[in-house]
């Protein structure tokens, strides 16, 4: 009897709408902290999204509570409070009055970076005038997208818009049980980028989340999507090259991205969030799922990153290469400076027969900062001549930071290559008294061998994104000589 | 019928139990131990008995690994373990005339035979002898009680983490196994070779200690081959502790050649002083399960180590290598080697680990895999390791999994040689790299030959000594015309 009682009583507790409660005094679009069903519900309800959105966040969620934090990760940061989060914030910034009151350390940055004065006001969240620049390129952009019949808007529009898309393909490449922090993404997440490319299209444009006004504020946890019918092109950029000053400690954000057949999706990272002070004081922890799936026969899927920021990467873009002849890459330059530390690399997952893979992975550690590469290349039965090539170097500034590498490699097929070499050195004394002796500073030296080091991977970085990256790499490791 | 005799055999039977059979042996073991508990420590110094203790509580609170271990994940330990074993807790006795059996008459090599019976030292020469050059050995029962001091200072010490599941079993249950100890200078003139039989009617689960000592100076290398004679299932758990004194020089080459019924399980720790040398070389032929956990500490500037390996397995076998280098000092330098050639369901696991301590600059560390698969059904899980703290280094690795090289086979082909020759031609080439290592000469080519048995097909599990096999003026070669080429 009364064990029924009580299942009465949670059915009755799970099973209806939001109606009392703790949000009465919500006007301002905040919830309180605290991880539960009814903030899941709550998040939902703000949204405004159909049921079957709801169900998908609620069985995420009462998986996500099976699940605990993984600790296999090189990295340590003291136990974080999940119950302690605000899961929904509208976007609601502090809004500065002019640019005299942002850190003049940041300003200096941006002045480096050579970045113009309405895109600093932006960034650094000076109030802004409507009527700036972005919003014009943002329309003369979606008209342009519009004409090739691309789709690309925000994730809770795709919701309301596109529900047929999106009930498709999302969860496909990262189901909501695939780890802990996808599993508390597909929970909780704010917002983020939905893209869709048809057949036979090539994107005229580098998407980026930069031009998308709504995207800069899109908070702790981001979901994109790309779908690439078949025979199409897209290259899509994220991220943005100055330094953001974010409130939000933990970021857990998936991507995913489905490609059909001879698609190609190239994706393009820049990340350079707050990596915590000199001292390790603060900083942002980043645990990021990031998965591309190639679907259909000969597509290919290239993810390239620059991660300079921070203070905790946990990221392995991966691949899965399902369709033969499919093509993944990967192509990474992490650097940790002060306190940071980095856990991040790749997954290829060889299916489909001749299917072929290349990681480049470039870690540069400075500082008392640890940088690991922890990649994996899988090839399962069926994946006849298979081809993987991966090659990471660790490059040490310092006698006080830490280079890693753990590679797995598993192969379960006679006919399939595997390759995979590594090396950890530092900047020859030779390199700098060679810079030094034609007046070139240790300092400037230093960023010029860097740069010539990255210089694989940051040519495969879009033009515009290139230059900047450059930059950054320099910026990240000032002060890390001497 | 050879075998034990009056003897005390505990058995570990299962078969009463229905669920979790895995968990039995352990709560067996420990009950074993328990009851026993002195007979077990007969002989062991204070500090020896806490040391025992205390693996044997983290034993108990551990317990064995299974897959969901990270270090365990490929190498299925639980039906090694899912067994009826007898543990002995006296010394078996043998009928067989084993260093007659053993006796190796390679040209150009001649060994010390050092024979231990399903992990009880057994030697014509007594519990403790001193060789010609100076060398003592003996057994850990004997020397435990001659040289308590020694004891205390070194046995344990290396193999002192409660991390891991079968160092804490054995450091808890072992009885016997082999103590050696070169003297300040002395430079050990012949191979000392410690034969390991399993030699028993019955399934049987062996813990056995080895503690090899080199003080400053000196010079040793040491054979240590895993046999088995019979067909029943044994799984061996080997400790070996060796401490390498300053400038010393230690060569030690393991062959494992054991019935597919078999499991393996060898820790071997190594620590270097300033300036000591030291090589190792696992060569495994054939066996059921076997897991080689290997870890050397350069813990002196200047000191250098050689860490290889060859695998070449067939059929269901399984082979998972464990190898960590701490680089705890700088100047040291360390090259690993591992190559492997898996034919039919074979499955081999490698996990290299280099560890670069701060200010061990001046690090030169190398650490490569090499592996080539002959049938869809053979697997290879590969991980090399880097972690590096010091930024004046020089550390790579490279692992590769691939097939015999199409086009080197149609060179040989196109000159007239069999399919099946140049696939053995290559097979061999391949592993040459590893036993072209190997510092004595004599020892060499009788490897070499072994090999290419192997590759034939015609090296089965040995009734005698792996070295023994053949006569020994016959030499294999590929019947090649080498003027062809």
């Amino acid at each position: 009897m009364e064990v029924q009682q009580n299942d009465n009583i949670l059915e009755q507790v799970t099973t209806s709408d939001y109606k009392y409660g703790f949000y009465t005094d919500i006007e301002n679009d905040m919830a309180p902290p605290g991880l539960n069903e009814d903030i899941v519900r709550f998040i939902s309800a703000k949204k405004e999204e159909p049921e079957w959105m709801l169900e998908f966040r609620l069985k995420a969620f009462r998986h996500w509570q099976n699940l605990s934090e993984p600790g296999w990760a090189h990295i340590q940061y003291p136990k974080i409070n999940y119950q302690d989060i605000i899961y929904y914030a509208a976007p609601k910034k502090k809004s500065l009055a002019s640019l005299d009151e942002v850190d003049p350390e940041l300003l200096d940055t941006f002045n480096k970076l050579g970045i113009s004065l309405e895109e600093q006001k932006m960034l650094s969240g000076v109030a802004v005038d409507a009527v700036i620049d972005s919003v014009s390129v943002k329309t003369t952009f979606q008209d342009t997208l519009a004409k090739h019949g691309i789709i690309f808007c925000s994730f809770s529009e795709a919701v309301r818009e596109h529900p047929e898309l999106v009930k498709k393909y999302m969860g496909s490449v990262v189901p909501y049980t695939d780890n802990y922090f996808a599993a508390l993404n597909s929970a909780v997440f704010s917002d983020g980028s939905f893209c869709f490319i048809p057949a036979g299209v090539r994107c005229p444009l580098e998407l980026s989340t930069y031009f998308r006004i709504n995207a800069a504020n899109t908070g702790q946890f981001e979901r994109t999507l790309i779908v690439a019918e078949s025979g199409s092109y897209v290259s899509y950029m994220e991220g943005c090259t100055a330094p953001q000053r974010d409130e939000n400690q933990l970021h857990a954000a998936i991507v995913e991205i489905v490609a059909m057949d001879h698609a190609e999706v190239k994706y393009s990272t820049v990340q350079n969030w707050y990596p915590g002070d000199k001292e390790g004081k603060g900083g942002v922890y980043n645990f990021v799922t990031k998965r591309g799936l190639c679907k259909g026969r000969s597509s290919k899927i290239s993810w390239t990153q620059v991660e300079t920021g921070s203070s905790i990467t946990w990221k392995y873009p991966s691949c899965v290469l399902m369709g033969d002849n499919s093509v993944g890459e990967f192509y990474s330059v992490a650097v940790t400076n002060n306190f940071q530390q980095a856990d991040t690399g790749t997954k290829m997952i060889h299916i489909g027969k001749n299917t072929r893979s290349t990681v480049i992975s470039k870690g540069i550690s400075a500082g008392r900062s640890n940088n690991a590469y922890r990649g994996l290349v899988k090839i399962l039965p069926g994946a006849v001549n298979a081809r993987n090539f991966s090659q990471c170097d660790s490059l040490l500034l310092g006698d006080q930071c830490g280079a890693h590498t753990f590679p797995y490699i598993e192969a379960k097929n006679e006919t399939s290559i595997v390759e995979h070499e590594a090396t950890t050195s530092k900047i020859s004394e030779d390199q700098l008294f060679y810079c030094n002796q034609r007046g070139i500073d240790t300092e400037k030296a230093i960023g010029l061998i860097v740069n010539g080091y990255a210089k694989e991977v940051l040519n495969k970085l879009p033009m515009e994104f290139a230059v900047e990256a450059q930059k950054l790499l320099a910026i990240t490791l000032e002060g890390s000589v001497g | 019928m050879s075998g034990s005799r009056s003897n005390i055999c505990l058995k570990l039977s299962m078969k009463t139990k229905e669920t979790t059979q895995f968990q039995d042996l352990e709560s067996l073991l420990t009950a074993q131990f328990e009851q026993h508990s002195e007979r077990i420590a007969e002989g062991d110094t204070p500090a020896m008995k806490s040391l025992r203790m205390k693996h044997f509580e983290a034993f108990k609170a551990v317990g064995f690994p299974d897959s969901s271990h990270e270090k365990w994940r490929f190498t299925d330990i639980e039906s090694a373990l899912n067994q009826d074993f007898c543990h002995e807790l006296s010394a078996s006795r043998s009928d067989r005339n084993i260093e007659e059996l053993f006796r190796c008459e390679v040209h150009n090599f001649r060994s010390e035979i050092i024979s231990v019976l399903n992990g009880w030292y057994h030697s014509e020469n007594g519990p403790l002898f001193t060789n010609e050059d100076g060398v003592i050995y003996g057994s850990v029962k004997a020397a435990k009680i001659a040289y308590p001091e020694l004891f205390d200072a070194r046995y344990g010490h290396l193999a002192h983490g409660t991390a891991n599941s079968f160092v804490n079993l054995n450091t808890a249950m072992v009885q016997d196994g082999v103590f050696i100890y070169v003297p300040k200078g002395v430079e050990a003139s012949r191979t000392l070779q410690i034969i390991k039989m399993i030699d028993r009617d019955e399934n049987v689960f062996v813990q056995n200690r080895q503690l090899i000592i080199l003080e400053e100076g000196s010079k040793l290398s040491l054979m240590h081959c895993d046999d088995s004679i019979n067909h029943h299932t044994s799984l061996v758990n080997t400790v070996t502790e060796v401490f390498v004194g300053k400038n010393a020089h230690f060569e030690l080459y393991k062959l494992q050649n054991l019935n597919d019924a078999s499991g393996l399980i060898n820790n071997t720790f190594i620590s270097q002083e300033a300036g000591s040398n030291v090589r190792t070389n696992t060569l495994t032929f054939n066996c059921g399960m076997i897991r080689n956990n290997i870890e050397v500490a350069l813990n002196g500037p200047g000191a250098h180590a050689d860490v290889l390996g060859l695998y070449l397995m067939d059929k269901q076998q399984h082979v998972d290598n464990q190898i960590r280098i701490l680089h705890n000092a700088a100047h040291c330098t360390s090259n690993e080697l591992f190559k492997g050639i898996l034919d039919d369901e074979a499955t081999a696991v490698f996990n290299g680990y280099i560890y670069v301590k701060r200010d061990a600059q001046k690090t030169n560390a190398y650490q490569n895999n090499k592996n080539i698969l002959l049938k869809p059904t053979a697997r290879i899980n590969t991980m090399p390791f880097l972690e590096i703290y010091a930024d004046d280094v020089k550390c790579s690795h490279g692992a590769t999994i691939g097939q015999l090289d199409q086009e080197a086979m149609f060179y040989l082909r196109s000159r007239g040689i069999s399919q099946s020759n140049a696939r053995l031609l290559l097979m061999y080439a391949f592993a040459a790299d590893v036993i072209n290592m190997i510092n004595i000469e004599g020892l060499k080519s009788r490897i070499d030959d072994m090999v290419k048995k192997r590759l034939r097909g015609e090296l089965s599990v040995c009734e005698k000594c792996v070295l023994h096999c053949g006569t020994p003026e016959k030499e294999y070669h590929f019947d090649i015309d080498l003027s062809k080429l």
